[in-house]
């Protein structure tokens, strides 16, 4: 950075501003964390207090782990939303590559009817879904989470993708073609890596909402061998006992695998912002 | 043998008609160069050569071949684009070497061929680098070695040099040349600039809003203009136009001189006031408007010491003067 902007004043006004957000975004992640390690008494009497030699329990933790198959229901969870990221990043990109790049009637309109799906809610759809579901045997399966998380994801994955693969050099991909390379080629090899940021965006929105999904798991796939974790943890809220010991460690646990996703995911981002400033 | 050849060829992109029954030769070892201003149609004209895109009627043949359902790896061309458009991801040798490989060349031709497009374009060291890793200038000699390997039948360039600085641009345009001859290729080579269709054509076409204006070799379009617009386009400065009339011809016409051929003199036709003078050393450049308003340049060669507002009488010879009718064609006076 050039030196006139390098006004200390701004550095540290700039640096408090970001400390302060980032202490409200993680308050909640560590009240989580500190309070899984408590017991049940001491969660309520001082729900801020680190846990020290007498509030110190993982009675929390023994309980997710004894009771349900809890890493049953972790690994339900990793499939779904890994596959489903898979699914929406290879269908949406193709289908974006196809819009930006190919001239065929009806473009426009497909690209509209594909866009529509961002504003209609799927949820609106779910009754619709689940006989669906019923009727072609996908029920209590982990193929119907898979299907319906690419499908509401998809509408915006085309939507942010085909605008960045407008962007894509026309001469590169017409190099390829005189070099002989197949249209597969050309987008997986030339377009693809070019629209990385793009696809690690898409990613990072899809992740969340997915992975802490209630509804379709409840409805499509409630069954034990199916649960996913965000649904596995129900069984510790009750309608008069909630045992939050249980629920506050479920929940700890459930956020490692997302951070870890979104770091994967974020080092995309990072990559590709400067290697195109530096050019 | 003809290297290329279009008949009647049209484009549209749905309504917007781009190329206007473009008929074309293109012989053997020869070196066109296709000038025009922007967006008159000369990349569009190029990818329709090169199979990129579909004419949308008429026949494209190279080497005798009609090619128009033949895709552009078939063809046998190489292009080379004004943007490099090197593959990101491979090194200098497996831009180079990549389509080879397509065509299933074995390993040892893809070897010697790139080693000898590496010698002539001086690329040698840098085989192993990533196209990031190169200069503006090194990366478009790659893309020239990646359409030298493949030995194609023509070679096509897409403003190959707008991109690089004034230095450069010279010195491949060069190189470009030289490879011409060394190789004897059909070459086709797309630009908006004069000057490196005049330096490097054997033949220029000349294009406007998608339509061939005149076909011919640079001192003939330089020469013998066929109409007002090559006759602007071609030369640098630009040439003077003015209305016949005032030098006394019909009225409509135009008369068109060019800035090398208008001299000082006490007694001449026309009265101008010096608006700017450009020294460039070798030759003066001097900007005037006429008494009636019509800016004209004159090219005066060595140095001269004229100051602005002063007011210069200018004479040409008829034999160096060209006359235009209404409709921008040339009219020959007999
Ligand atoms: N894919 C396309 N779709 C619609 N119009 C196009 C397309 N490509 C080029 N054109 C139009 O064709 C004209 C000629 O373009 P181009 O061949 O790129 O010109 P040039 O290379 O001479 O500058 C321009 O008016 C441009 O807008
Ligand atoms: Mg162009």
């Amino acid at each position: 950075m050039n030196k006139a902007r390098r006004n200390p004043v701004n550095i540290a006004a700039a640096h408090g501003i970001l400390i302060l957000y980032t202490v409200i975004a993680l308050f909640p992640v560590f009240v989580i964390l500190i309070n899984s390690f408590k017991t049940r008494r001491a969660i309520f009497r001082e729900p801020l207090a680190l846990p020290d030699a007498d509030s110190f329990s993982t009675v929390g933790y023994e309980t997710v782990f004894n009771q349900g198959d809890f890493f049953g229901y972790f690994q339900n969870s990793m499939i779904v939303t890994v596959a489903s990221l898979f699914f929406i990043l290879l269908f949406g990109a193709m289908a974006a590559f196809a819009l930006s790049e190919y001239r065929f009637k009806g473009n426009t309109l497909m690209g509209l009817y594909l866009a529509l799906g961002i504003m209609i809610p799927i949820r609106i759809g779910t009754v619709a879904i689940l006989e669906l579901m019923v009727d072609t045997g996908l029920v209590n399966t982990l193929w119907a989470l898979i299907l319906v998380y690419t499908a509401q994801g998809l509408p915006l994955a085309v939507f942010i993708l085909s605008e960045f693969m407008r962007q894509v050099s026309d001469d590169l991909k017409n190099a390829g073609r005189i070099d002989g390379l197949s249209e597969y080629t050309i987008f997986f090899r030339l377009v693809l890596p070019l629209v990385r940021p793009a696809m690690a965006t898409v990613a990072v929105f899809n992740m969340i909402p997915i992975w802490n999904d209630l509804w379709f798991p409840l409805i499509l796939a409630p069954a034990e061998a199916t649960k996913t974790l965000t649904l596995g943890s129900q069984v510790f809220i009750g309608q008069f006992v909630t045992d939050w010991n249980a629920v506050l460690s479920a929940l700890g646990m459930a956020i490692l695998p997302v951070m870890v996703l979104y770091v994967i995911f974020s080092r995309q981002l990072i990559r590709g912002i400067t290697s195109g400033a530096v050019k | 043998m003809t290297a290329l050849s279009l008949k009647n060829v049209n484009k549209s992109f749905g309504s917007v008609h781009v190329l206007k029954d473009i008929d074309l030769e293109v012989e053997d070892g020869e070196f066109v160069v296709f000038v025009g201003p922007s967006g008159c149609g000369k990349s569009t004209l190029l990818r329709v050569i090169a199979g990129l895109e579909d004419a949308t009627s008429g026949t494209v043949e190279i080497a005798g071949e009609e090619v128009n359902t033949v895709p552009p790896a078939k063809r046998g061309i190489a292009m080379v684009f004004q943007s490099y458009a090197l593959y990101p991801h491979l090194t200098v040798r497996g831009n180079m070497a990549l389509g080879l490989k397509q065509e299933g060349r074995t390993k040892q031709v893809i070897e010697d061929r790139v080693a000898e497009a590496a010698r002539m374009l001086s690329l040698g060291e840098y085989l192993d680098r990533r196209p990031s890793e190169l200069s503006g200038g090194q990366r478009q000699r790659v893309a020239i070695g990646r359409a030298v390997v493949r030995q194609p039948k023509l070679f096509l360039f897409d403003e190959p040099l707008s991109n690089l600085d004034a230095a450069l641009r010279m010195n491949t345009r060069v190189e470009i040349a030289r490879l011409h001859r060394t190789l004897a290729a059909s070459m086709i080579y797309v630009t908006h600039d004069q000057i490196e269709a005049m330096t490097l054509a054997d033949k220029i076409v000349v294009l406007r809003d998608g339509r061939v204006e005149q076909v011919g070799s640079p001192m003939e379009l330089y020469n013998n203009p066929a109409n007002r617009f090559v006759a602007g386009f071609i030369g640098s400065p630009a040439m003077n136009f003015l209305p016949a009339e005032i030098v006394g011809g019909k009225k409509g016409q135009m008369i068109g001189i060019r800035p090398e051929y208008l001299r000082i003199t006490d007694q001449g036709r026309l009265q101008a006031t010096v608006t700017h003078v450009e020294n460039l050393g070798g030759d003066t450049n001097v900007l005037a408007t006429t008494e009636d308003g019509h800016p004209v340049t004159l090219r005066l060669f060595g140095q001269h010491s004229i100051q602005p507002d002063k007011i210069i009488g200018l004479d040409y010879d008829d034999a160096k003067s060209y006359l235009f009718g209404e409709d921008g064609e040339r009219v020959v006076v007999a």
